[in-house]
């Protein structure tokens, strides 16, 4: 789960680190859940300057690469203008039965944020 | 497992936590609230959010017991250390020291802190 949104906490950094870092080891990355402010890392709308890293296009090809399941919180999202019109190529937006059901399948889950 | 750390407003976090517990709840899960930190500040009784224009969902706590969700620890520590007793608070919960918890989560399949 990914609390926080991009660029101002450092969550989705390393939330995007250790999932690489577990699928190079050899793991499997079924899901990461995107809730509270971290919905904002769904948006293709971000742009940020080119000697930046791009979190959000990173996520995508996580999901491209590697098939990990991107899913925003639907009711996080809406809240925060984060609709399908928005999001960037991987993501969907569900429920928060998709964080719940990842809880009960996998082997571990871990939040990242405060 | 859901550990509250945090105020009940000023963040989000304690809200959204409590739409997730009762999500959880609806999956037929083990579902147990922890509340530590600030987070015991949650379930004192009294809150009123009107002057900040933002909408109370202390009742939900009370209404928890209504999803089977019965199981709510609260640690000592952090209790005391806000000056803050049983009777303060709005519900039944049981009271924990900080080691007692620690050993408590030890035991969990999944815990998710907010």
């Amino acid at each position: 789960m990914v609390s926080e949104g991009p660029y101002t906490h450092q969550a989705a950094d390393t939330a995007w680190n250790f999932a690489s870092a577990a699928i190079a080891a050899g793991h499997e990355v079924m899901r990461v859940f995107f809730y509270h402010d971290g919905v904002y890392n769904a948006t293709r709308l971000t742009e940020p300057p080119q000697d930046d890293r791009h979190i959000v296009n990173r996520w995508s090809a996580l999901k491209e690469q590697h098939g990990v399941d991107l899913v925003v919180c639907v009711a996080a999202a809406l809240r925060r203008g984060i609709k399908d019109e928005v999001l960037a190529p991987g993501f969907r937006i569900s429920g928060l039965g998709q964080l719940i059901d990842a809880g009960i399948k996998a082997d571990r889950t871990v939040t990242f944020g405060d | 497992m859901f550990v509250n750390r945090r105020a009940p407003f000023g963040t989000v976090y304690a809200l959204e936590s409590l739409e997730v517990v009762l999500i959880a709840a609806t999956f037929d899960q083990d579902v147990s609230l922890v509340f530590l930190d600030d987070g015991v500040y949650q379930l004192v009784k009294g809150q009123d959010s009107k002057a900040i224009g933002i909408k109370n969902h202390s009742k939900t706590y009370r209404a928890l017991e209504g999803y089977d969700v019965e199981k709510l620890y609260v640690e000592r520590e952090s209790m005391q250390a806000r000056g803050l007793g049983e009777d303060d608070l709005m519900v039944d919960v049981e009271v924990l020291s900080s080691a007692e918890m620690a050993a408590l989560m030890a035991e969990q399949d999944v815990v998710l802190s907010f």
